[in-house]
């Protein structure tokens, strides 16, 4: 009966009652400078392990099996003994300081990580958007100016609200179709539901070469067409047809890509929820003489509505970061441009971090209210339970 | 009420099965036919690709992948020779080598980091406890575009706060750990998350028994909560696998294309700038990239469903 997302199995409601206070005695200066050390020294620690371990292995380029396998084994008993080590190190502290620093052993190293590779990034990238090209001098809004008026970059959002329009809204319903029409079949469901779902196992990369080959194009005159569409188009009578070059079309056939590859998503998460509708209330509703079309839109259809949002905002989010797909297809060429890839594009082909950083500002703050969406919906069903 | 209206269906069973198998093929049939057109529009692209990877290469330029289904059994049009290719000339099999230098630590340092985080914000007690879980679920919402630039400076070239060394310029662009350490930060977030909703969901009351009976937290953590959170883990671990065996970004921004370390993505996207129209090397190309994330597909399925669609939100 309840509403709970089937993909979120992970995320139980946590009980409130379990932690026992132990008697930390506060605002201790040599403490705090424990407790920082102990966050500190794994990081700190393990970043030379590693590095140690990968200059060692710089010297064997040769041997690249013996460098998995280190890698493997660093990675594994590295990172594990070091926190094994720093426990052992509290257990020597005075008995009343142990537990007053044991959590910081614990929690610290992530609290590094993320401080390093996260927030701090994240705070310069917003500092350099209001830099120059070169990144010494401070030009204001400029950067954001040449986002919102600069030819490329009108288009690159243009195509990008397409794009999440498009992609989630096809993705969504030709999911919702195949899960509804899969959970009427006797056998064979989850062998049908694993073959949909199979491209999400597929990089992007790998997805755009395999349409790239459908998209394929020979003029004609140099030999038969060997890409599919074409194919079939020239099979129909038509003249082959440049696909990938046709704008404004060519931005749709990008987007079947991602059409392609994250249905099985939606597919999955909505074939779940429409099994958790509860038997008797679609039974209820056929005896009263409903047809399955209209079971599937006054029933079906608003008992999973929430999962429909999930699964639509969390799209959105992967969609506005596409960038392999476009980059390998085209290059951002023939009016394809989209919003992460020009941030790329400005970033490390042109050389201009303050535009590149705008850009990426500009992807953070769209992100923002989506995000906040599925945090709402998240806490309103965390406070149902 | 409810088993009334459901007798009626369960009788109506076992005449059903003594039909016959054509009949029982016949049954809705529209919902067959429109399942089997879906999975056969899906399964069209990649089967093409498999084909004509192992076809002859002048084959594969002269006529389409689907001229060999009039006669499958003809073996002389089969061969091996495009994945002698790329794996060997094309530096494939180096590529697919580094990949997996690259993903198995990528996997393993955030997941150990964030299980161990996840464990103190579920079951210790300590100051700012509530509020730094809070900030890193809050990271959740930054993508990693916002993160390249900074983070290729300071691997490059250090950093200092007034005069401070607080970041030694250790020069690691192209170096695999580059990767590593940028995959663990960016994965951290959601892995912190996930793992602190499922190990904080555990019975407490097997965490207190431990503790009377004189476990310390280290115990209590790798004999208890590992254990048990197998199946968060799991799931974890092969959404991050797939993740960073599957990314190209941030192997094109911190490896650098320099044929000895780039990983599988890598070599494919330059396969495909430098000789775009060999169909026949580049779809076997694409097929070596695939061949690991499908096995752990098929193998894992149960738990890669679960790790995909829970960290389907990551930035």
């Amino acid at each position: 009966m309840s509403d709970r997302e089937p993909g979120v199995d992970l995320q139980e409601p946590t009980e409130p009652e379990r932690v026992i206070r132990e008697d930390a005695p506060g605002s201790n200066v040599a403490i705090a400078g424990l407790r920082l050390a102990a966050s500190l020294i794994i990081p700190v620690v393990g970043f030379f392990v590693l590095y140690w371990a990968f200059d060692f292995l710089r010297d064997q380029e040769a041997n690249r099996v013996l460098l998995v396998i280190v890698a493997l084994v660093v990675g594994v008993f590295g990172i594990f003994g070091l926190y094994l080590a720093m426990d052992r190190v509290v257990n020597r502290l005075p008995e009343n300081v142990q537990e007053a620093v044991r959590p910081y052993v614990f929690v610290g190293p992530a609290l590094v990580l993320l401080a390093v590779f996260l927030v701090y990034p994240a705070l310069r990238t917003i500092w350099i958007s209001f830099l120059d090209a070169s990144g010494e001098e401070w030009v204001g809004l400029e950067n954001y100016g040449f986002v919102f008026t600069d030819e490329e970059m009108v288009r690159s959002i243009r195509n990008t609200i397409g794009w999440i329009i498009i992609v989630p809204a096809v993705s969504v319903s030709i999911g919702l179709l195949f899960a509804w029409l899969v959970d009427k079949l006797r056998r064979g469901e989850a062998f049908a539901k694993s073959m949909i779902f199979l491209p999400m196992a597929i990089s992007f990369v790998g997805a755009s070469i395999v349409w790239r080959f459908v998209y394929s194009f020979r003029p004609e005159g140099f030999g038969e067409q060997i890409g599919l569409l074409n194919g079939i188009w020239t099979g129909l009578g038509f003249e082959p047809v440049s696909w990938l070059l046709s704008e404004p079309w060519n931005n749709l056939l990008l987007m079947i890509i991602m059409v392609w590859l994250q249905t099985g998503f939606a597919m999955v998460i909505l074939s779940a929820a429409i099994k958790a509708v509860p038997d008797d209330i679609l039974e209820a509703a056929r005896i009263d003489g409903a047809t399955e079309t209209q079971v599937f839109w006054r029933v079906v259809f608003p008992s999973i509505m929430s999962s429909i949002v999930v699964v639509t905002t969390t799209m959105v989010i992967t969609v506005m970061k596409v960038f392999d797909i476009v980059f390998v297809m085209t290059t951002g060429q023939f009016g394809t441009e989209v919003i992460a890839e020009r941030m790329i594009r400005w970033f490390f082909r042109f050389g201009h971090d303050g535009r590149g950083a705008a850009v990426a500002v500009v992807l953070f703050l769209a992100i923002i209210p989506i995000m906040l969406i599925n945090v709402r919906r998240f806490r309103a069903e965390e406070a149902i339970r | 009420m409810t088993t009334s209206v459901a007798d009626p269906q369960a009788t109506e069973v076992p005449p059903e099965q003594q039909k016959g198998l054509a009949a029982r093929l016949w049954d809705r049939w529209p919902v067959k036919l429109a399942v089997a057109v879906i999975i056969i529009i899906w399964l069209i692209p990649t089967l093409g690709l498999l084909i004509s990877s192992f076809r002859q290469p002048d084959a594969v330029k002269t006529d389409g992948w689907w001229t060999v289904l009039a006669n499958p059994f003809d073996f002389g049009q089969w061969t091996f020779s495009n994945y002698d290719n790329v794996l060997s000339s094309q530096g494939f099999g180096n590529a697919f080598l580094n990949s997996l230098a690259v993903t198995i630590p990528a996997t393993i340092i955030p997941i150990t980091i964030a299980a161990f985080a996840a464990y103190a914000f579920s079951w210790m007690e300590f100051k700012g406890r509530q509020i730094m879980f809070v900030v890193v679920v809050g990271l959740l919402v930054v993508p990693l575009q916002m993160a390249l630039i900074p983070l290729l400076r300071l691997y490059s070239s250090g950093a200092s706060i007034f005069g401070v060394t607080v970041f030694p310029d250790l020069d690691l662009n192209g170096t695999y750990m580059a990767v590593w350490l940028a995959h663990a930060g960016f994965g951290l977030p959601l892995a912190v998350y996930l793992l602190r909703n499922y190990i904080g969901s555990l019975p407490s009351s097997i965490i207190e028994s431990a503790k009377i009976d004189g476990a310390t937290h280290f115990e209590i953590f790798t004999r208890l909560i590992v254990p048990l959170s197998v199946p968060a883990l799991a799931s974890f671990a092969i959404f991050q696998f797939l993740w960073v065996w599957n990314d190209l970004l941030v192997a094109l921004v911190f490896l650098g294309g320099t044929p000895d370390v780039r990983v599988v993505t890598q070599a494919l996207q330059e396969l495909n700038g430098s000789r775009g129209q060999d169909w026949h090397l580049l779809t076997a190309g694409a097929f070596v990239t695939m061949v690991l994330p499908l096995t752990v597909f098929f193998a894992l399925q149960r738990f890669f469903v679960r790790g995909l669609t829970a960290g389907s939100v990551k930035g």
